[in-house]
């Protein structure tokens, strides 16, 4: 597919989506033009809202905030994720052990803990931190877990033969197995990270964009949601495309992966 | 003569069995009763029918596999763990995907504490010397079937072991890179003549290549049922020596004793 033909036809679904957005929220096709615009705004509000916002400085620090917090998730929960999952990957007994209570915490849906992180951490950073730390953790523990688990046996045994240690497998063989796994849902879990930062701002704090957002909820101001949530969408594509970025250098090596060298 | 030579068995399986343990209590006998001794210098071709337990002889001597009964001698010391003194190569990619072919053979001399610059150094004259030269930063994703061989092949031999254990390597390779593969082998071995025990399918490629060819059964409990010379000249070259009257002869004795066995394999697979 061509890059220009295939970027052309993304745009043209934008611009399908707002044009019908616009003529919903402008025409009285179904019923009030007022009723419409109380749920839905316009585009026009939306997207001049949207450039005031990004023109003005309050939403910098407020993007800020939800970037460290992110980060923070990410940083945190890919760490111990990676060395839980590795523990766990080389013992059978304590993996085995602990196997129920994993799943259990797993499964356990993530915003029911935003409030005792609050109260645990406070209304700062570190609880939207927890939260993201929770979603992020499992991902990477279950990657990494599968990862190490999965190391071909025929690389293994060739690593051994070669006279390694225990050390150096670890070093030349599981770790690099155990990362290759973890970048692989490197999107998923920066988006997690993402997901934990906003969701914990919105359910309790006193900066960030989840705050922003449901700031302009609680007054009914509908323009200040959408145009939020599309600055947190412009946020998460920046983020990702630098994922990307960050995944095509650290597996060069993986076939189809990015070749340009 | 031979016997004669003090150099001790470089090689030994005296009486090995080796059994897998099935469902249940049942066991599997994949080889019993196997004597061959490898001694130093020499270039041994074991053939057998397919799933007659050549890969698990060839296991039991570098020790990822222990014998259930028997034992394995290395230089006259029973073996215990893995073998040290052996390098192994694969019929399955063994190399480490994420390292490129320098990476994969440098790293080989880590575990002898050579430092990394001089590691790098002697992995790029290997590298050359299997006719990588201009692949020396490349991943074995990028490398054909045959690179990565000769990419392994360099990762073995830069360890310099004193013996050279082969599990059908050239097996997925196609005829021609066989028959380059084969040679590159031989030019290689002929430098410092190490111990080698070859396994393989196609009894030509052992013939061209081996000093004494060994012949399997059929398995389970598959034995040893003939132990052949080999005594074509060497320098050789694996695609011209087929043409030699000479291993038409050595062929023809061995496929004798081969056949039967290859019949039953067959014979097994059909029942089962």
């Amino acid at each position: 597919m061509n890059r220009a033909k295939l970027l052309v036809l993304q745009v043209l679904v934008a611009v399908a989506l707002l044009a019908i957005w616009h003529v919903i929220t402008v025409y009285p096709i179904f019923g009030s033009v007022k009723n419409a615009q109380f749920f839905f705004s316009t585009p026009v509000d939306v997207l001049a809202r949207v450039w005031r916002e990004l023109s003005g400085t309050e939403i910098w620090g407020h993007l800020w905030i939800t970037l460290q917090e992110t980060i923070l998730a990410f940083a945190l929960g890919a760490g111990g994720g990676i060395l839980v999952g590795f523990v766990f990957a080389r013992n059978d007994l304590l993996a085995a052990v602990f196997d129920p209570y994993i799943k259990a915490a797993n499964a356990l849906p993530r915003v029911v803990l935003a409030p005792i992180f609050a109260l645990w951490f406070g209304l700062g950073i570190w609880s939207k931190v927890a939260l993201g730390f929770t979603l992020v953790f499992f991902i990477v523990f279950f990657n990494v877990y599968q990862g190490v688990r999965e190391v071909s046996p025929t690389v293994l045994a060739n690593a051994r033969m070669l006279g390694m240690n225990e050390r150096q497998l670890l070093r030349h063989v599981y770790w690099p197995a155990a990362l290759t796994w973890m970048f692989s849902s490197l999107h998923t879990s920066v988006g997690f990270a993402l997901v934990g930062a906003v969701v914990g701002e919105y359910l309790g704090s006193s900066a960030g964009l989840g705050y922003k957002i449901h700031e302009a909820e609680s007054v009914f101001d509908v323009t200040g949601v959408f145009a939020g949530m599309f600055i947190l969408a412009i946020f998460v594509i920046l983020i990702d495309s630098l994922v990307t970025v960050i995944e095509n250098r650290l597996l060069a090596w993986k076939p189809g992966q990015s070749n340009a060298r | 003569m031979q016997e004669l030579s003090p150099a001790p068995v470089a090689v030994g399986l005296n009486g090995s069995a080796i059994t897998f343990p099935l469902k249940g209590s049942a066991t599997y006998t994949a080889v019993e009763g196997i004597d061959l001794a490898v001694r130093p210098g020499e270039f041994v071709a074991i053939v057998g029918p397919t799933g007659c337990g050549k890969s698990t002889l060839l296991n039991a001597a570098a020790g990822l596999l222990a014998p259930s009964a028997g034992q394995v001698d290395v230089f006259g010391a029973p073996l215990s763990g893995l073998n040290g003194r052996a390098g192994y190569l694969f019929q399955a990619d063994a190399l480490m995907p994420w390292k490129s072919a320098i990476d994969n053979v440098a790293v080989a001399l880590e575990p002898k504490g050579v430092p990394r610059q001089q590691a790098l150094e002697q992995a790029k004259a290997w590298l050359a010397r299997v006719g990588l030269k201009s692949f020396v930063e490349s991943y074995p994703h990028m490398l054909s079937g045959g690179q990565r061989k000769r990419v392994a092949l360099a990762q073995m031999l830069i360890r310099d072991p004193e013996i050279l254990l082969m599990d059908e390597p050239f097996g997925p390779l196609d005829a021609q890179t066989r028959q380059l593969m084969g040679n590159l082998l031989l030019k290689l071995w002929a430098a410092d003549r190490k111990a080698c025990m070859f396994v393989t399918h196609d009894l030509e490629e052992a013939i061209a290549l081996a000093d004494r060819v060994v012949v399997m059964s059929a398995g389970p409990a598959a034995r040893i049922i003939g132990d052949f010379p080999v005594p074509l000249s060497r320098p050789r070259d694996t695609a011209e020596i087929r043409l030699d009257p000479e291993f038409h002869h050595i062929h023809k004795e061995i496929w004798a004793s081969l056949r039967t066995e290859v019949q039953k394999a067959y014979g097994a697979e059909e029942i089962a």
